[in-house]
């Protein structure tokens, strides 16, 4: 069913919103993928098969697969005693949780500089043991870590408070402990939410590009992420090389967008 | 009410209706793991973000006032301000109108592509940041898809603030779309026609029944993308040429005096950002509290 607006608005409203949809979001995903291809597909594939390209790819997989276990292992932790639990400060914690968020990545960058960096709180300790994390890859799991913070928590607070814990008591009372009541009667409630979340917090992990700046240093082969890969080729006026690396990232927020989209149904047919 | 609780309330993103939950639900638990689950939230928070942030505002307090003052107001910091908040501002403002036609659009009207366009709405979260600035400087360059016809029109985007801008609302496109859009849903299709049916036109059915309805959540969404936008760089940095005192970004003010080794007055324009960032924060709570009402009342 329908407004009985006029036809003339209704269709001026949907030509303005696909327009602005279209320059905004369809046309430079696609010229992603025209530019990259522009050169031919030699070009493309020797771009993605250079061995400062590969060393990126690798980086950039071992920073998302540091950081999003943690942070689901955090997002899980903070939403099972937020939501199923009272205790005073509850919405101080929350807000906090959410910080993250509103810091700019390259200050994120910056306050793992201040602590670790040479002349940091533990710059001389670290130097004494020889050991680096800023301009090393330490630093970037840190910086990846601290934007994709808040992703799983805030994906599943709101889901487990909205759910209470008339089941979880229950299973409790039956005798369950806590580990059987988790895995068997929240996890599968959660599931889609947290999946979500994983999802979220694993393409910004992948694609975090301000906050692993500051700290990488831009050694080639070695601190290199792919976003940071992609700025040293377009910088070096090589745009078919940085537009074919961006390809992967363009294709990995594809697959993002298709599985929010099918996460989302689930979530829907389960509740219905 | 005590004048604490009322506080709390005010503060609480869930409003009076959890404090009441809590307040019943304050007998001993029966479910495990309250410790274990709490401890380890904290301690993580600490770890990861309290105490790294911390530095940024330890390592300023070893300056004098005057010396920070200085710092954060020479002109080439000012510039910045002055651009990054002004675009960040026409970009929420930008994103705020099309976010509210294309979240009219997407759960009022069918039309074919309109799933795949509501889809499409998350692409700026699901890009990264890099990829997005090379792709918008790329097209709004002067031999670009779009920067040809605008050049030929004497309207040069790339490299100048205009770029600054189009990264921005690109980035800042889903917050009001999907703040708006949940709000939209929920609102009956009966109130626009017994507005209509009582003689109101469209113009006046939107003024006088959808816009106070929507209202909070537009503006929840509009400080979203304008927070967002604010501490913006990945892509903001290949536009918007960089120069400085004219298309230079507070960001990029940051990282130059850090390249400088100048980590005291990097650290200081970044608590200037820092404050901002927080107070921004506490108003869109407030904002989002205010929606969950307006949304309560009206169910």
């Amino acid at each position: 069913m329908t407004t009985r607006s006029s036809p003339w608005l209704r269709r001026l409203l949907i030509a303005l919103a696909l327009a602005f949809l279209t320059v905004f979001l369809f046309v430079p995903l696609v010229f992603v993928f025209a530019e990259a291809f522009k050169k031919g597909y030699d070009v493309f594939a020797t771009a993605i098969v250079d061995p400062d390209a590969l060393s990126a790819i690798r980086l950039t997989l071992t920073a998302a697969a540091i950081a999003v276990p943690l942070n689901l292992l955090f997002g899980v932790a903070a939403a099972w005693a937020i939501a199923k639990f009272a205790f005073p400060g509850k919405s101080v914690l929350t807000t906090l949780i959410d910080l993250p968020f509103s810091v700019s990545p390259v200050i994120a960058g910056l306050i793992f500089v201040l602590v670790f960096g040479l002349q940091g709180w533990f710059g001389p300790w670290l130097k004494d043991h020889d050991l680096k994390v800023v301009f090393a890859v330490p630093g970037i799991v840190l910086a990846t870590i601290f934007v994709t913070f808040p992703f799983v928590a805030r994906e599943l607070i709101p889901l487990m408070q909205a759910q209470g814990v008339e089941q979880e008591e229950a299973a409790a009372v039956l005798g369950a402990g806590g580990w059987t009541t988790f895995l068997r009667v929240t996890l599968p409630n959660i599931k889609w939410g947290l999946l979500y979340g994983v999802i979220l917090c694993n393409a910004r992990a992948m694609g975090e590009f301000g906050a692993v700046a500051v700290v990488s240093g831009h050694i080639r082969g070695q601190t290199n992420t792919m976003p940071l890969h992609i700025e040293i080729l377009y910088n070096e006026y090589q745009f078919s090389a940085a537009f074919a690396v961006a390809t992967l990232l363009a294709l990995l927020a594809l697959v993002t967008l298709v599985l929010k989209v099918l996460v989302e149904r689930k979530a829907h047919g389960s509740v219905a | 009410m005590s004048v604490s609780t009322a506080i709390a309330t005010a503060f609480d993103p869930d409003g009076p209706r959890v404090l009441a939950a809590r307040v019943t639900r304050r007998r001993a638990s029966v479910l495990p793991g309250f410790g274990l689950s709490l401890g380890f939230t904290l301690v993580y928070l600490s770890l990861i973000v309290l105490i790294p942030l911390s530095a940024a505002f330890f390592k300023t307090a070893q300056m004098t006032w005057p010396a920070f003052v200085e710092t954060v107001t020479t002109p080439r910091a000012i510039a910045s301000y002055k651009l990054t908040f002004g675009a960040s501002l026409a970009a929420a403002a930008t994103n705020a109108l099309f976010g509210l036609i294309v979240a009219w659009v997407l759960t009022r009207y069918p039309f074919p592509g309109r799933r795949m366009a509501d889809a499409l709405v998350d692409l700026p979260f699901a890009l990264p940041t890099a990829v997005a600035g090379i792709a918008l400087t790329g097209l709004f360059a002067p031999n670009g898809w779009f920067g040809q016809g605008l050049s030929q029109a004497g309207i040069k985007v790339a490299f100048t603030p205009l770029g600054v801008y189009v990264a921005l609302t690109f980035i800042g496109l889903p917050f009001v779309v999907r703040t708006v859009q949940p709000v939209l849903a929920t609102l009956p299709h009966e109130l626009e026609e017994a507005a209509a049916t009582l003689g109101a036109g469209a113009a006046q059915t939107f003024r006088r029944v959808v816009l106070p309805i929507v209202l909070p959540a537009l503006l929840t969404g509009f400080a979203l993308a304008f927070a967002r936008a604010v501490g913006e760089y990945g892509s903001v940095i290949f536009i918007a040429g960089n120069m400085p005192m004219i298309s230079e970004i507070t960001p990029l003010v940051i990282i130059t005096r850090l390249e400088q080794y100048d980590y005291q007055g990097a650290t200081a324009i970044s608590v200037v950002m820092l404050v901002v960032s927080f107070a921004l924060l506490l108003l869109i709570n407030l904002l989002q509290a205010w929606t969950r009402r307006r949304l309560g009342a009206q169910v």
